[in-house]
C-alpha cells in the first residue's frame, strides 16, 4: 500500500523530473512531507507566480518539462498568469496543486477554488483528481499530454484526502494512460512536403519565417541547412530567436512591430512566405491583408488549428516541424541560389541596419550590445516584458536555440527575473542574464528572497528608467505626449538588493557600463545592476499597431552604429 | 452564415461539457442547440452541436474541437446525407370545450401526443425537424403557451457510415 502523494513523488521521478518550484501550504502538506526526504530537489519560492514561471523558464531552457506545486485557493489561483504565459508560448509544464478534501468540495470550504474550472481556458488539459488510484495513470498522461504535439502547460488538482488515502501500489493497464482522443500528427503529408518543394524550387523571392515551433522541435539545425541549401534568407518571430545565429549571413532577425526594416522590406516583397512554426500573430502581421501580399504561403504547424486561423496558406502542412523540414530536404539535395534576390536583400540589409544615438549618452541598445559583445557565445539571455524586451530582442546577438527565454504571447511582466532561476537550474554552467525594466522587475522582486536563499546566481541588469517605457511611448507618439501613469519614482536596486545580502552597482555613465557588467558576471553568486538609462528612448522600428509592416516609425537616430 | 450539426464523441467524465461550451463561447463561436448523452459506447457520450458561422469559423470550430484532450471524434454531420430530429413539449391553456379539441386536431395532424391533461392544461409532445416543431408552436400561439421546452436537435448520418472513435 502506498499513499496518494506517495504515487505522485515516485510518478515525478519516474518522468525524470529532478527539481521543482514551489510553495508549501494547508492542504499539500501530505505532499511536502514526502518530499522531505525525496530525491528531488525543491526550491521554495517567494510567490506561486515566481513558480510557475521558474518552471516555464527551466523547460524553455532545457527541453525538459517544467514542474511546479502550491497549495490550493489563493496559491492555485497565483498559478493563473504563468500557465496562461506558458499556454500562449507552448511550453510544456505540469503544474501540481493541492485542493481541499472530496469531501468539502464544492463547499466553499476554507482556501478552496474551482482551479481546474478557473484554468480550463489557460491550459492544454487539467484533471481534478478523485481517487488515489487514477494517480499513477494521470501523471503519466500529465507529462504525455504536456509535453507531446503542441505542448502547454497541464494541471493536476490533488484533494488532500487523495494524498493521503493508502491505495495498493499496482501498475497494470488502467495505471497507463488512456487517452483515445488524443493523438498528435508529427509527420508531414507526403503530397503536401512534394507541394511545398516545387513551390520551393519554382520560387524567385523566398524567404523563411520561422518561430517558437522551430525552437519547440529543436529543429534549428534542419532549418538552417535548408535556408542555406536554397540561399533564402530568414527571419524569426521574437518566439523563434536563436534558431538561427544572428550574426549568419541569411539571418534578417526579428520581423513585425518592432522588427529590423530589412526584414519586413523582404517580407513584403517575397513570393514565396515559408511559415514553420509560427501563428501570423497581429504583432507580426500588422495588417493581415497587407502582409506578404505577393508571396505564395506554406504554413507548417503542429497543431492543426493554427493553419488557416489568421491567413489561408496555398499549402498547409500539420506536422512536427524537424520531421517536416528532414523530408523537405531530402527532397532538395542542390543547391539553388536566388542572386538577384540575395543581392535586393543585402541591399536592405546595409541601407536600413537598426540604429541608435551615438552621442556619449547612456542608451538601453548600448548595455545590451555591450553585454552581447563581453558573452560572445555564452549565456542564456532572459528578459522582461516592455521596451527591454524589444531592445534585447533587437540587439543581443544570439548564437543557438533555447538562449533566449521571453514572455511572447502573453507578453507577461514579471515573468523574466523568475524564470531565470529556472533556466539557471537548466543550464547550471551558463551565465544566465535578465534584462529588466523598472517597472517588470518591480512585479516579482521579490524573488531576491529566493536566489539570496539559494545562491541562483542570476544577473539582473535593470535598464531603469523611471517609466513603464513601452506604454509611455505608445503614449508619447500616439497620444501626443500625455504620460498618463507611466511615471516611476526613483529606486534604488542596488540597495534593495544589499538588504537581500545581494551584490550590486549602479551605473549611470555609458563609459562605466563594461566594467560593470563584467564585474557582474564575475561575481559568484546574484547581482542586481542598475543602470540610469536614457529616460525617453523609444524602440525603433516601429509599426503602428494594425499598419502594414512595410510602413515603419524608423526614429529620429542622426548617427548609427552596427553590427 | 450557415447552419451546422456538429457530432461530438467525448470522455464521459466531468468537466467535459464544460470544457466545450467553455471554448465556444471563449472564441465567440455561437451556440444554437446542444443536446447530451450516453452513446453505444461505454464511458463515451454524444455532444449535438449546432452551431451557425462562415466557413473559416466553422473550420475553426471543428479544429478546436479536435483539440480538446477528451473530445474523441468530431463530424460535420451537415455536410453528409443525415436525419435530424427535435423533441419539444409544450403545456397549453385548453380550457375544456371547443379549443380543447382544436388542439387535439392540431396535434394529430402534426403526429404529436398529448402526454398530459389537467383541467385546463394540455401537454403535447412532438417530434420531428426545427421547422415542423416551430410550424405547431405557431399554431399552438393562439391558444396560450405556458411552457414549453426543445431538446435541442440530434442527428445521424444516413446509411452505414459511423462517427466511429478513432480521430
Amino acid at each position: 500500500m502506498k499513499s496518494g502523494a506517495q504515487i505522485l513523488i515516485e510518478g515525478l521521478k519516474e518522468q525524470g523530473v529532478d527539481i521543482i518550484f514551489g510553495y508549501p501550504g494547508g492542504v499539500v502538506l501530505p505532499i511536502y512531507d514526502e518530499l522531505y526526504d525525496a530525491d528531488i530537489r525543491h526550491i521554495l519560492v517567494r510567490h506561486e507566480q515566481a513558480a510557475i514561471h521558474a518552471a516555464d523558464g527551466y523547460a524553455r531552457a532545457s527541453g525538459k518539462t517544467g514542474v511546479c506545486l502550491a497549495t490550493s485557493g489563493p496559491g492555485a489561483c497565483n498559478l493563473v498568469t504563468g500557465l496562461a504565459t506558458a499556454y500562449m508560448d507552448s511550453i510544456p509544464v505540469v503544474a501540481i496543486t493541492g485542493q481541499v478534501p472530496t469531501s468539502l468540495l464544492g463547499n466553499d470550504a476554507f482556501q478552496e477554488s474551482d482551479i481546474t474550472g478557473i484554468t480550463m481556458p489557460v491550459t492544454k488539459h487539467n484533471y481534478l483528481v478523485q481517487d488515489a488510484r487514477d494517480l499513477k495513470r494521470i501523471i503519466r498522461e500529465a507529462f504525455y499530454i504536456a509535453g507531446t504535439g503542441r505542448k502547454g502547460p497541464v494541471l493536476i488538482d490533488i484533494p488532500k484526502d487523495v494524498s493521503t488515502a493508502m491505495v495498493p501500489d499496482t501498475d497494470g493497464p488502467d495505471d497507463q494512460p488512456r487517452l483515445r482522443g488524443y493523438k498528435p500528427r508529427c509527420q508531414g503529408h507526403s503530397r503536401m512536403i512534394q507541394r511545398a518543394v516545387d513551390l520551393l524550387l519554382q520560387a524567385k523571392r523566398p524567404i523563411i519565417y520561422a518561430g517558437g515551433g522551430v525552437i519547440l522541435s529543436d529543429a534549428s539545425t534542419e532549418l538552417v541547412t535548408l535556408a542555406e541549401r536554397l540561399c533564402m534568407p530568414v527571419t524569426t518571430t521574437l518566439m523563434g530567436l536563436g534558431c538561427i545565429p544572428t550574426d549568419h549571413p541569411l539571418n534578417l532577425g526579428m520581423l513585425g512591430m518592432h522588427g529590423t526594416e530589412y526584414a519586413n522590406y523582404a517580407i513584403t516583397e517575397s513570393d514565396l512566405l515559408f511559415s514553420i512554426g509560427v501563428r501570423f500573430d497581429d504583432r507580426v502581421t500588422g495588417k493581415i491583408e497587407a502582409f506578404a501580399p505577393q508571396a505564395k504561403v506554406i504554413h507548417i504547424d503542429i497543431d492543426p488549428a493554427e493553419i488557416g486561423k489568421n491567413k489561408q496558406p496555398d499549402v498547409p502542412i500539420v506536422g512536427d516541424a524537424k520531421s517536416v523540414l528532414t523530408d523537405i530536404i531530402k527532397k532538395i539535395p542542390e543547391s539553388c541560389p536566388h542572386p538577384e534576390w540575395s543581392e535586393t536583400v543585402a541591399g536592405w540589409k546595409k541601407n536600413h541596419p537598426l540604429r541608435y544615438n551615438s552621442d556619449g549618452k547612456l542608451y538601453p541598445q548600448f548595455v545590451i550590445k555591450t553585454l552581447a559583445k563581453i558573452l560572445a557565445d555564452k549565456g542564456v539571455i532572459v528578459s522582461e516584458v516592455g521596451q527591454n524586451q524589444m531592445w534585447t530582442a533587437q540587439w543581443f546577438k544570439f548564437t543557438r536555440p533555447r538562449q533566449w527565454i521571453s514572455s511572447g504571447g502573453l507578453g507577461t511582466m514579471g515573468y523574466g527575473f523568475p524564470a531565470s532561476m529556472g533556466a539557471h537550474f537548466a543550464c547550471p554552467d551558463q551565465p544566465v542574464v535578465v534584462l529588466a525594466g523598472d517597472g517588470s522587475f518591480q512585479m516579482n522582486i521579490q524573488e531576491l528572497g529566493t536566489v539570496a536563499q539559494y545562491n541562483i546566481p542570476v544577473k539582473v541588469i535593470v535598464l531603469n528608467n523611471q517609466f513603464l517605457g513601452m506604454v509611455r511611448q505608445w503614449q508619447q507618439l500616439f497620444y501626443e505626449h500625455r504620460y498618463s501613469y507611466t511615471e516611476l519614482p526613483e529606486v534604488h536596486f542596488e540597495r534593495i538588493a544589499k538588504a537581500y545580502g545581494i551584490e550590486g552597482a549602479t551605473v549611470t555613465r555609458a563609459s562605466d557600463v563594461e566594467a560593470a557588467i563584467r564585474t557582474a558576471l564575475l561575481h559568484p553568486g546574484p547581482y542586481v545592476l542598475d543602470i540610469r538609462v536614457e529616460r525617453e528612448e523609444n524602440v525603433f522600428p516601429m509599426v503602428p499597431a494594425g499598419a502594414n509592416i512595410s510602413e515603419m516609425i524608423v526614429g529620429h537616430h542622426t548617427e548609427h552604429e552596427e553590427g | 452564415m450557415t447552419a451546422h450539426i456538429f457530432s461530438v464523441l467525448v470522455e464521459d467524465s466531468p468537466g467535459v461539457l464544460s470544457r466545450v461550451t467553455g471554448l465556444f463561447s471563449r472564441r465567440g463561436f455561437n451556440i444554437e442547440s446542444l443536446a447530451v448523452g450516453h452513446c453505444e459506447q461505454p464511458d463515451t457520450s454524444r455532444i449535438t452541436i449546432v452551431v451557425t458561422g462562415n466557413d473559416v469559423q466553422i473550420e475553426q470550430v471543428k479544429k478546436q474541437l479536435n483539440k480538446l484532450i477528451e473530445v474523441i471524434k468530431v463530424l460535420d454531420v451537415s455536410e453528409y446525407e443525415h436525419v435530424e430530429r427535435e423533441l419539444a413539449l409544450i403545456k397549453i391553456r385548453a380550457e375544456p370545450g371547443t379549443a380543447r379539441s382544436e388542439i387535439m386536431q392540431i396535434a394529430g395532424i402534426f403526429r404529436a401526443k398529448i402526454i398530459d391533461v389537467g383541467l385546463d392544461t394540455l401537454v403535447v409532445e412532438v417530434t420531428g425537424d426545427s421547422g415542423k416543431i416551430t410550424a405547431i408552436e405557431d399554431l399552438l400561439k393562439p391558444y396560450g403557451i405556458l411552457e414549453l421546452v426543445r431538446t435541442g436537435k440530434i442527428a445521424l448520418q444516413r446509411g452505414s457510415a459511423l462517427v466511429s472513435s478513432g480521430k
